[in-house]
C-alpha cells in the first residue's frame, strides 16, 4: 500500500463520510468546502511527480488484490497518466469550488451530489493510474455509473432521466465491447498488464484476433468520448448541473476514451487499420460536431456539440500521430510524433478554455434564469467579467492569438498537412481530403464561437424575456473560470515550459521511442513565419466572419435534413422497439405458475448437464475405491426411499411435512455414520428450522385434495422428473468416479499448522476457502432480501388490485 | 392464527431456549478445534429464536428482541468483508487470517484467531438470513 494507492482511494473514503458531514453541518456550512480539500490535496501530491516524470522515469507500484487470479492493483505513473491525473484533480478542485456557489446549500441535496462527484473522481483517477486492464475496466464502468447518477441528479425532471439512461445505455454498451476487447488482448498476450502487452506488440499484430480486439476497444473509446455516431448521448447529458457538465462532460470523463486510445497506441498503432479508424472517426466527429453546434439555440447544447467536435480533433491527432510508430525513429517519425504532442497539448487547452466557458454559461444560467440564445443579449455591460472570460475562452476555442487554442490549432494544421503528404496507408489518393475537412470544420468552429460570445453579450438587452434581472455573479463563482482563463493566456506565452515538463513525457508514453527526454526537438512557438498554417488560419477567420455576418441567410439549410434520419431518432425508435419486444417475449413465458417455471428450470438442467455429459464423455463410473455397503447404510437407504415415497403419495400435507423432515434426519444419520459431525449437526439444525418454517406456512396452504383434482397427469412432467432424477444420479456417481483435482482432504494434515485450527471443516470454511464462505453469506443475504421483498411486494400488489376493483 | 392453550409449551420453551442459546454459543466457539463454528452456531441460535416465535406471538417476541434481522445480515456480511480487508491493511492478500497464542489472565494460554471475527460475521449473516426469511413468511397473513 503506497501513498499513491491511498491517494486514489481517498475520494472513495471521503465519499463515505460526506453524508455524515452533511447531516452535521448542513445548512450552516456548504458541504462543498469539506469536499474541496480532496482534489486539492491530490493535485498538490501529483505535482510532486512532475520533476521525476519529466526526466523520463516511470513509476510502477503493485499491490496484490486477488493474487490467485493474477489480478493486482498496479498503479503506473507515466507522463500520460500524470497529465490526466492533474487535469482530473485540478479541474476537479475548481469545479468543486464553483459548485459551492452554484448549488444552493438550502435547496439541493448536496450529500448525494458530492458523493457521486467523489465517486466519479476516484474512479477516474483509478482508471488513468491503473496498469491492469481488468482493474481499468472496473473503474471505467464506475465512471459511467457515476456519470449516470450525476446526469439524473435532478431526477424529478423527465429530460434528466432520459439523458441519464441514454448515456448509460451507450457508454455501458461500449464498455462491454471494450471488456471483450480486453479479454481478447489478454488471450493473445497471456497477461493483464498493459506494460507487458506493449512488449509483445509484434506477436499481437500477427494474431488473428488483432482486428476484432482493436475494433471492440475502439468501440469502448468512441462511445465514451462521444465520437460520431455515438455522440448523441452527450447533448442530452447536459441536463446535469453545470459544474458536472464542465467537469465530466467536457474536461474528464469524455476524455477517458482519448486516454484509452493514447494508452493503446503503442500496442495497435503503426498499422493502417488503427490509423484509418481513429483518424477518420476523429475527423468525421470534428466536422459533424462543429456543423451541428452552429444551429443550437441552447448555450449548453452548443458547448456540448463543440465538445464533441474538439474531442474529434484530439482523436484525429492521435490517429495521425500513430503513423510515427510505423517509421519507428527518424525524421518522418518525429514529424508525426508532433501530432501526438499536439493532441495532448490540445487536450489540456481544451480542458482550460472549455471548462471556463461552461462555467461562464453556468453563470449566465444562474444569474438570468435562461440559456436560450434567442432570449439573451446585451449582457456585456451587466456582466463585464463574464464577458471578458467568454472572450478569452471563445477566442481560444476559435483558434485566435494570444490564447493557447491558437497554438494547438496551428499544430493541428501542421499535422493534417503532414498527413496529406504521407506515402503510406494508401494516403496518396485520399490524403488531400484531410486538410479540407480540418479547414472546413475550423470555419464552423469559428462561427459557433462567435455565436456564443456575441449573441449573448452584445445586441439588445431583453429583460422581459429573462426570469431574473441579470447581474454579475458572486466572486466565488468567478474565481474558478478566472483561474482557467489566466491559464489560457499563460500557456500561450510559455508553451515550452509546459511542453518540457508535461507534454513530452506524455508523448513518450504514447510513443515509446521518445520516452527519454532530449530525443526529439519540438518547439512550440506562436510565430512560424508566413507558412501554410497561418494562411489557413487567416482563411478560417475571413470565411468564418463572412459566414457569421450572413448567418440568417443560410441557417435555414439545417432544417432541410429531416429529423427521421437522425441517429437520435434511430436511438429512440430502437429503444421503443426493444422495450416492446422484450415485453412480448417476457409475457410469453412468464405465466405466473410456478409449475411452468419448474418445467423450464429442469428442462434446461437436463439439456445442459445431460448434453455436456453426453458430448464430453462426462459419465464415468468407478466403484473401485468405494467402501463396502454396510448393514446400517442399507437400512438407512430403505428408510429414506420409504420416506420419499410417503411424501409423494401422502394425502395430507402434515404427513408430507413429517416425511420430508424424516428424510432430512436420515441424511444426517448418514453423516454420523461417515463420521462427519459438523455436517450432521448442520443438517440436523437445518432440518429443524425447515420443519418449523413449513409449520408456519402450514396454515396458509390450501388442502391438498382440492388441488389434486385440478392437476392432471402430464406426460411431459413425468419425462422431466424422471430425467432430472436420472441426471442427478449419474452426476453423483460420475463425480465420485472422477478425480480431476487433489482432494480437499489434503488440508487435513496441516490445518493445525496453517490455520491454527484442529477442526478441518471450520478451517476450510473460514480460512482456506474464506472467499467462498464470504460470497456464500453474500448470497444468503441477497436471498433473504429477495424473500422479504417478494413477500412484502405481493401484499402491496394485492392491495392495489383490490383498490382498483 | 388460533389461540391455542399452550402453557406447557411456553413453560418448556422458556427453559429450553436458554439451553439452546448456551449450546449454540458453545458450538460457535468450539468451532475452531471441535465440531461447530459460525454456520452451525448461527443456525442453532436461529432455531432457538424460531422456537420462541412459534410458541409466543411474533409481536411479543419482536417487542422483547427489537432486532431488524435484515440489518443484522448486512452487518454480518460487512464484518466478514472487513476482516478480509484487514489482511490488506497489513500487507497480506485479501482474506488472510492470522492467529497467535496469548496469556490471558483467567483463561491461561489461549489462542486468538482473526478467523473467529470472520466467523462472527458468518454467524450473524446466517441468523439474520434465516430469521428474516422465516419472519417475512410467518408475518404474511
Amino acid at each position: 500500500m503506497s501513498w499513491l494507492h491511498i491517494m486514489i482511494l481517498i475520494p472513495f473514503l471521503f465519499a463515505i463520510i460526506v453524508p455524515f458531514i452533511y447531516r452535521v453541518f448542513a445548512p450552516r456550512i456548504h458541504t462543498g468546502w469539506f469536499v474541496l480539500s480532496v482534489p486539492s490535496v491530490i493535485f498538490l501530491y501529483l505535482l510532486m511527480y512532475i520533476p521525476i516524470i519529466s526526466t523520463g522515469e516511470t513509476i510502477l507500484i503493485s499491490v496484490p488484490w486477488i493474487p490467485s487470479y493474477g489480478i493486482n492493483y498496479t498503479t503506473y505513473i507515466d507522463g500520460l497518466s500524470l497529465v490526466f491525473g492533474l487535469v482530473i484533480t485540478g479541474i476537479g478542485a475548481l469545479v468543486v469550488l464553483y459548485s459551492i456557489y452554484y448549488m444552493s446549500k438550502l435547496k439541493e441535496s448536496l450529500h448525494n451530489f458530492y458523493v457521486y462527484l467523489l465517486l466519479f473522481m476516484g474512479a477516474m483517477l483509478g482508471l488513468v493510474f491503473s496498469d491492469n486492464i481488468l482493474v481499468l475496466y472496473v473503474f471505467w464502468e464506475l465512471t459511467s455509473i457515476s456519470s449516470f447518477l450525476l446526469i439524473a441528479y435532478w431526477y424529478q425532471r423527465e429530460r434528466s432521466r432520459y439523458g441519464a439512461q441514454k448515456s448509460m445505455n451507450i457508454t455501458i454498451f461500449g464498455g462491454l465491447a471494450m471488456l471483450a476487447g480486453f479479454i481478447m488482448l489478454s488471450m493473445m498476450t497471456e497477461t493483464y498488464s498493459i506494460r507487458e502487452m506493449i512488449n509483445q506488440t509484434d506477436s499481437i499484430y500477427e494474431h488473428s484476433l488483432f482486428l476484432p480486439a482493436m475494433i471492440l476497444l475502439l468501440l469502448g473509446a468512441f462511445t465514451k468520448s462521444a465520437q460520431f455516431p455515438f455522440s448523441i448521448w452527450l447533448p442530452d447529458a447536459m441536463e446535469a448541473p453545470t459544474p458536472i457538465s464542465a467537469y465530466l462532460h467536457s474536461a474528464t470523463m469524455v476524455k477517458a476514451g482519448i486516454y484509452l486510445v493514447a494508452r493503446m497506441t503503442p500496442i495497435f498503432g503503426g498499422t493502417p487499420e488503427w490509423f484509418w479508424l481513429v483518424t477518420s472517426a476523429g475527423l468525421i466527429t470534428l466536422l459533424y460536431g462543429s456543423l451541428t453546434a452552429v444551429k443550437q439555440t441552447d448555450l449548453k447544447a452548443l458547448l456540448a456539440y463543440s465538445t464533441i467536435s474538439q474531442l474529434g480533433l484530439i482523436m484525429s491527432l492521435l490517429g495521425m500521430g500513430s503513423a510515427s510508430l510505423y517509421y519507428g525513429t527518424g525524421d518522418e517519425a518525429s514529424m508525426y510524433a508532433a501530432a501526438v504532442l499536439a493532441a495532448i497539448f490540445h487536450l489540456i487547452n481544451h480542458s482550460t478554455f472549455k471548462g471556463s466557458l461552461f462555467m461562464v454559461v453556468g453563470i449566465i444560467d444562474h444569474e438570468t434564469g435562461t440559456r436560450d440564445i434567442r432570449r439573451l443579449g446585451g449582457l456585456m455591460h451587466l456582466m463585464p467579467i463574464s464577458f471578458t472570460l467568454a472572450i478569452i475562452g471563445g477566442f481560444s476555442m476559435a483558434g485566435l492569438p494570444p490564447f493557447n487554442g491558437f497554438l494547438s490549432k496551428e499544430m493541428f494544421f501542421t499535422a493534417v498537412l503532414n498527413a496529406s503528404d504521407m506515402s503510406i496507408f494508401s494516403m496518396e489518393s485520399l490524403g488531400v481530403i484531410i486538410p479540407v475537412i480540418a479547414w472546413a470544420a475550423s470555419v464552423f468552429t469559428f462561427i459557433y464561437c462567435m455565436i456564443l460570445i456575441f449573441k449573448t453579450f452584445t445586441g439588445k438587452y431583453k429583460p422581459k424575456k429573462l426570469e431574473k434581472a441579470a447581474h454579475e455573479a458572486p466572486v466565488g463563482m468567478l474565481v474558478p473560470p478566472v483561474i482557467l482563463s489566466s491559464l489560457v493566456i499563460i500557456i500561450f506565452f510559455f508553451p515550452n515550459v509546459l511542453s518540457q515538463y508535461i507534454l513530452k513525457p506524455a508523448m513518450g508514453a504514447v510513443l515509446p521511442a521518445y520516452s527519454q527526454p532530449g530525443e526529439i526537438e519540438i518547439k512550440i512557438s506562436a510565430w512560424h513565419g508566413w507558412n501554410t498554417e497561418l494562411f489557413m488560419t487567416l482563411g478560417v477567420v475571413g470565411a468564418g466572419t463572412f459566414l457569421y455576418l450572413y448567418l440568417k441567410k443560410w441557417i435555414g439549410i439545417y432544417s432541410i435534413y429531416p429529423y427521421s434520419m437522425t441517429f437520435n431518432n434511430f436511438y429512440n425508435q430502437g429503444l421503443g422497439k426493444i422495450e416492446d419486444m422484450s415485453l412480448t417475449l417476457t409475457k410469453s413465458y412468464m405465466t405466473g405458475f410456478i409449475r411452468d417455471y419448474f418445467v423450464y428450470v429442469f428442462t434446461f438442467l437436463i439439456i445442459i448437464i445431460g448434453g455436456s455429459m453426453l458430448f464430453l464423455d462426462g459419465a464415468a463410473f468407478d466403484a473401485g475405491n468405494n467402501a463396502p455397503v454396510s448393514i446400517y447404510e442399507g437400512v438407512l437407504i430403505i428408510s429414506m426411499i420409504t420416506a420419499a415415497l410417503t411424501v409423494l403419495f401422502s394425502k395430507s400435507r402434515l404427513t408430507a411435512i413429517v416425511a420430508v423432515g424424516a428424510l432430512g434426519y436420515l441424511v444426517s444419520l448418514f453423516f454420523v455414520i461417515f463420521r462427519a459431525p459438523d455436517l450432521a449437526l448442520t443438517q440436523l439444525v437445518v432440518e429443524t428450522v425447515t420443519t418449523a418454517l413449513f409449520l408456519l406456512c402450514f396454515y396458509h396452504l390450501p388442502e391438498i385434495r382440492r388441488e389434486a383434482v385440478r392437476v392432471k397427469f402430464r406426460m411431459t412432467n413425468l419425462v422431466i422428473s424422471l430425467g432430472v432424477g436420472a441426471i442427478v444420479a449419474i452426476l453423483a456417481l460420475s463425480a465420485n468416479g472422477t478425480r480431476l483435482f487433489e482432494p480437499i482432504a489434503y488440508y487435513y494434515e496441516n490445518s493445525y499448522e496453517l490455520a491454527g485450527a484442529r477442526n478441518i471443516v471450520n478451517a476450510i470454511l473460514v480460512d482456506f476457502r474464506g472467499i467462498d464462505t464470504m460470497l456464500e453469506i453474500f448470497v444468503l443475504g441477497i436471498a433473504s432480501l429477495g424473500v422479504y421483498t417478494l413477500v412484502k411486494l405481493r401484499i402491496s400488489g394485492r392491495d392495489r388490485s383490490e383498490r382498483t376493483k | 392464527m388460533k389461540e391455542p392453550n399452550d402453557i406447557i409449551l411456553h413453560a418448556v420453551i422458556k427453559v429450553a431456549v436458554v439451553i439452546i442459546f448456551t449450546f449454540s454459543i458453545n458450538l460457535f466457539f468450539s468451532g475452531h478445534h471441535n465440531p461447530g463454528g459460525g454456520f452451525i452456531g448461527g443456525l442453532g441460535f436461529s432455531a432457538a429464536l424460531t422456537l420462541l416465535f412459534l410458541a409466543f406471538d411474533i409481536e411479543t417476541v419482536r417487542q422483547n428482541i427489537p432486532v431488524d434481522f435484515k440489518v443484522l445480515t448486512a452487518i454480518g456480511v460487512l464484518i466478514a468483508v472487513f476482516t478480509g480487508v484487514g489482511g490488506i491493511v497489513f500487507g497480506a492478500p485479501f482474506l488472510t487470517q492470522a492467529f497467535n497464542y496469548f496469556d490471558i489472565p483467567v483463561f491461561g494460554k489461549t489462542e486468538l484467531a482473526t478467523a473467529v471475527l470472520f466467523d462472527i460475521g458468518v454467524a450473524m449473516a446466517v441468523i439474520g438470513t434465516s430469521m428474516s426469511i422465516i419472519l417475512s413468511i410467518g408475518d404474511d397473513h
